[in-house]
């Protein structure tokens, strides 16, 4: 009787679930279903769904204008670049905060976090002109650093609540055992620590990957990720609608992609210190 | 398709050869440019250039409003990023007088001719003597409408209407639940857009932007006929999302069947009348309308492509600008695309050209739309600036997006023609006080 | 123990972060300050190093300003609305047993990897485009005028497709959160037959309080500078101009440097008020 009635609920719960699910997919999905249509049945008045001339005219026509492959390779040198420059910058910074704490430390990472909020804009030309002075316009370089101190205060923060997590006994436990400020690092805390890392790195590559101010104002050609791609398709003349889809599916794939297979380490140590 | 291969692979080829013989020579330019249709055409015939030149480009296509933020902030830093950029007629004066961009006078290939440009496009990119751009196409507007329609409506379209004749026509071709609108026109807020469409649609209304101490002057009672007429005309019969409307929404709805007229670029004509127009053998044009002013609600623009003093690639750049706007480049379009798809309004000869009259019949009423567009004397009264659907002053696009957004906001019914021409002339009195004028 | 030695290593381990912020923050900084009291206007040709506070006085007095920040506040707060209540719901739901629980997950948290102006051109050409979007096929299709979602309610419009963005990054603190809620405490609660609500509040809530004050200071953060969705939406029209819209505005489409530099470094004050302001209500939730 019992097992009945959850299984009853379970079915519920998998059909509530469900059917919420794929409301809060649905914009990807139909994105999805309109790049494999003809510009005319994109705007087809009823909507079309499934049952259509399937065709990937719009993603030969993409691939024909643009240059895809030097975008997505500028993408993901600029997410992977920055992030692993960042946390090379924050473990060490973090570890710090986490474990011998200061009278100033929390007033260091609350000054960490403001920073975040720098309007961009308002530093746009004065960034130019300085990335002007070192001929570095139009740089993957220029990307990779500007984009990990965009996001620096997010990881020192995220690493900062993960370590802290990592109870102080294990650590002085080391010490008795004669261990040193590098060896306590190396074989104690960053094997406990990886999972932190690892979802740190993969938020921050989703950050970084959709950044789309300093990569669009910053690149012309050699630089210019997937970001700048999407804005030759965003409102041409014309019917564009399954074209922009195309492109917009191109654009986001990959990340996605590598999100569904990272989830449960992104998932992981996601939490900010938001769980004692 | 496999023909484009083996074209492609042909130039690949040719490309190698050429870069190979003479590798001291090639040089790569960056060219900056608008995803408008033409632009695109050029991209994809860009290739026969860089066979023939060795030469190899790397194009920037982007949506005009991304494409005006990177090129301003390179222009304007000196970044040196690009060795053409596409610009229009409201930038060029400006940009030249700045001296950031290339003198057009001399440098270009010898066959180009100049003087066959039409003499309003070329006065328009000229300062003080200096061509500072070169026209890619140029447009004016006009009226395009649906010639069965019209018919049903028991309506004949004058080849010169007057704004009362559009309003009555638009009211009696809207049939709403036909999902038919008599009249499209921009609502979409930007100086390029709604604003481009009101100042135009002004100058016949005797309105215009400033008097002669540079004085804002959408106080006037001819601003105020130009917005209720305008608001009136469009919550009678323009379509539902009007306020979100710019070039691109009225097309698609053109295209569709939805509008029975559309007072836009002369530009869309080849649009409406092509493959992907529903209504292609069901359109007519007519000139802009006028109110018996003396002036025509009809504007004047060219994107042209000028090149950045900033470039280190100028005599390169120049002979892409010479290839890309010049009578053969038109002959290779009409080869590859037919004559009704070659870039319009920017010269003479093509005007005289009886195979593209022939395939185009919106030739005439584009060349006299341009023609009659004035930009030293827009409007009825006396003005201190130069410019027809703009004011050629650089504070112009800033001002002109935010009153824009005041006129979108009144055609959305958020607020009435009063509040929207008030907050008009508060923020354009401070933005020009902030200006120094 | 070697605590003065650690504690020197520990300052040489946060000096690199520091030191890189700091270069990061002056350097532009100070010249947008330099910049702000400048007039500045590049296509005039004009560069005057020193016109004192007037940048300032006209930015700050501008009509445009105050409505600015307001526009920001009510985006910023609507959007908190949406993905914490929806993501709050979420969680729960997620929490239940179900059938094939990965992929609802999976699902659910695609939107989070969609780039912000990929998503709004998808949101404004597709679903609340008038003529062409979904939405409006859907009114139509229940015998209602198809809705102009754009003009008629921009600022939710783009609350909707911002908080679909981040809707997935609450669900997922707050889910973590959620699971680590000792099952015996429910079921005591269950037991002593508390109503499903007055668990929810008594008991899943107070819980959830500190990951909810986490979601609220990193969105926070990253919603303050909303750019992409309004630029691609509305350009600014239809009063969705937030401040630094209003910033970019002054800087890219007026071309004045000076003001807009003015306008940055007001912003930047602004944020770090409401920094400071979010940073003592969650630095209390976190210390203990």
């Amino acid at each position: 009787m019992a097992r009945a009635i959850s299984h009853r609920k379970k079915m519920m719960w998998t059909a509530l679930a469900w059917g919420i699910g794929l409301l809060i997919f649905f914009p990807i999905l139909w994105t999805f279903l309109t790049s494999f249509k003809a510009e005319a049945t994109a705007i087809a008045d009823p909507p079309v769904w499934f049952f259509f001339d399937w065709t990937t005219e719009n993603y030969t026509a993409v691939l024909e204008r643009s240059n895809y492959p030097l975008a997505l390779m500028n993408s993901i040198i600029i997410a992977v670049g920055s992030t692993l420059l960042g946390i090379i910058i924050a473990v060490p910074a973090a570890w710090a905060m986490a474990f011998v704490p200061g009278k100033r430390t929390k007033d260091v990472l609350l000054w960490m976090l403001s920073n975040k909020m720098l309007p961009a804009v308002g530093v746009l030309y004065p960034l130019v002109l300085i990335a002007k002075y070192f001929d570095v316009l139009d740089s993957r370089i220029l990307l990779v650093v500007i984009l990990m101190l965009i996001n620096l205060p997010i990881i020192v923060w995220m690493l900062y609540t993960y370590f802290r997590e990592i109870p102080g006994e294990i650590l002085e436990a080391a010490r008795m055992d004669g261990a040193n400020l590098k060896n306590e690092i190396i074989y104690v805390l960053t094997p406990m620590a990886v999972p932190g890392i690892a979802s740190t790195i993969l938020l921050n590559i989703i950050l970084a990957w959709n950044e789309a101010f300093w990569t669009i104002l910053l690149t012309t050609v050699n630089a210019a990720p997937l970001t700048k791609f999407i804005a030759s398709f965003s409102a041409p003349e014309g019917l564009f609608y399954a074209k922009l889809s195309a492109a917009s599916i191109m654009a986001i794939a990959p990340i996605l992609i590598m999100g569904w297979f990272s989830q449960k380490q992104l998932v992981r140590g996601l939490t900010f210190g938001a769980v004692k | 398709m496999t023909m484009k291969r083996t074209l492609m692979g042909t130039t690949v080829g040719l490309a190698l050869v050429v870069g190979l013989t003479s590798s001291a020579m090639a040089e790569e330019i960056t060219i900056a440019t608008v995803n408008n249709g033409d632009m695109v055409r050029m991209q994809k015939l860009s290739p026969q250039w860089e066979e023939q030149t060795g030469n190899t480009i790397n194009w920037v296509v982007l949506e005009e409003n991304v494409l005006r933020q990177n090129v301003t902030t390179d222009i304007s830093t000196g970044g040196g990023q690009y060795d053409v950029m596409t610009i229009g007629t409201y930038e060029a004066p400006i940009w030249g007088a700045n001296d950031w961009l290339v003198s057009l006078n001399d440098g270009m290939a010898e066959d180009w001719n100049a003087d066959d440009l039409l003499p309003a496009i070329r006065g328009g990119l000229t300062v003080d003597g200096t061509l500072y751009a070169a026209p890619f196409y140029g447009e004016s507007s006009m009226v395009m409408y649906r010639t069965d329609l019209m018919e049903k409506a028991g309506l004949e379209m004058p080849d010169a209407p007057t704004w009362d004749f559009i309003r009555e026509a638009a009211a009696a071709m809207t049939d709403r639940d036909a999902d038919i609108n008599g009249i499209c026109a921009r609502g979409k807020a930007g100086w390029g857009e709604n604003m481009a469409f009101l100042t135009a649609m002004s100058n016949s209304f005797g309105a215009r932007w400033f008097d002669m101490d540079w004085k804002a002057q959408f106080d006037s009672p001819e601003w105020k006929n130009t917005i209720d007429f305008y608001l009136g005309m469009m919550n009678e019969s323009g379509p539902a999302g009007a306020a979100n409307n710019g070039f691109n929404e009225n097309l698609t709805l053109f295209q569709q069947g939805k509008c029975g007229m559309w007072i836009d670029a002369t530009v869309a004509a080849s649009f409406v009348t092509g493959a992907d127009s529903t209504v292609a053998d069901k359109v007519g044009f007519a000139l802009a309308p006028d109110n018996g002013l003396g002036k025509r609600g009809n504007w004047l623009w060219a994107w042209s492509l000028a090149i950045p003093a900033s470039s280190e690639k100028q005599d390169v750049a120049k002979d892409f600008v010479s290839w890309a706007t010049s009578q053969s480049y038109t002959a290779l379009v009409a080869g590859e695309e037919g004559w009704a798809n070659v870039p319009p309004g920017t010269r003479t000869s093509l005007y005289e050209n009886a195979d593209y009259l022939a395939a185009a019949p919106f030739a005439q009423m584009t060349l006299d739309s341009i023609n009659s567009a004035d930009p030293q004397n827009p409007s009825v009264q006396e003005v201190p600036y130069t410019g027809v659907q703009f004011v050629a002053i650089p504070e112009f696009a800033g001002i002109a997006t935010q009153t824009g957004q005041q006129f979108s906001d009144a055609l959305a019914g958020n607020q009435t023609a009063d509040e929207a021409l008030a907050n008009a002339q508060t923020l354009t009195t401070e933005e020009m006080e902030a200006a120094g004028y | 123990m070697a605590t003065e030695h650690s504690k020197s290593s520990a300052r040489f381990m946060i000096a690199p972060a520091v030191f890189v912020l700091l270069v990061w923050m002056l350097v532009p900084l100070c010249m947008t300050l330099y910049f702000s009291f400048a007039d500045y206007r590049p296509m005039r040709n004009t560069f005057d190093a020193w016109i004192g506070f007037s940048n300032y006085a006209s930015f700050l007095t501008s009509s445009s300003f105050l409505s600015s920040v307001m526009v920001t506040l009510q985006m910023v707060a609507g959007i908190l609305l949406i993905t914490i209540g929806g993501g709050v719901a979420l969680a729960l739901l997620l929490d239940q047993p179900m059938f094939g629980q990965g992929i609802v997950r999976i699902l659910v948290i695609a939107p989070f990897f969609v780039m912000p102006t990929v998503s709004a051109l998808v949101w404004k050409n597709m679903f609340f485009n008038v003529d062409n979007g979904l939405f409006s096929y859907l009114w139509k299709f229940f015998g209602a005028q198809p809705y102009d979602f754009l003009s008629q309610s921009p600022l939710l419009s783009i609350v909707v497709i911002v908080a679909w963005q981040w809707l997935p990054f609450a669900t997922l603190i707050l889910l973590t959160a959620v699971q680590s809620l000792s099952s015996e405490q429910l079921e005591a609660a269950e037991m002593d037959g508390a109503p499903g609500y007055s668990r929810f509040w008594y008991i899943i809530l107070p819980h959830l309080s500190r990951a909810i004050t986490v979601v609220i200071l990193i969105q926070t953060i990253f919603l303050l500078s909303i750019f992409a969705e309004i630029f691609v939406t509305t350009n600014g029209a239809f009063g969705t101009r937030t401040l630094t819209y209003l910033v970019y505005q002054r800087v890219l489409e007026s071309q004045n440097i000076g003001l807009g530099s003015a306008g940055g470094i007001v912003a930047v004050i602004l944020a770090n008020i409401v920094a400071i302001f979010l940073m003592r209500i969650v630095g209390k939730n976190l210390d203990n």
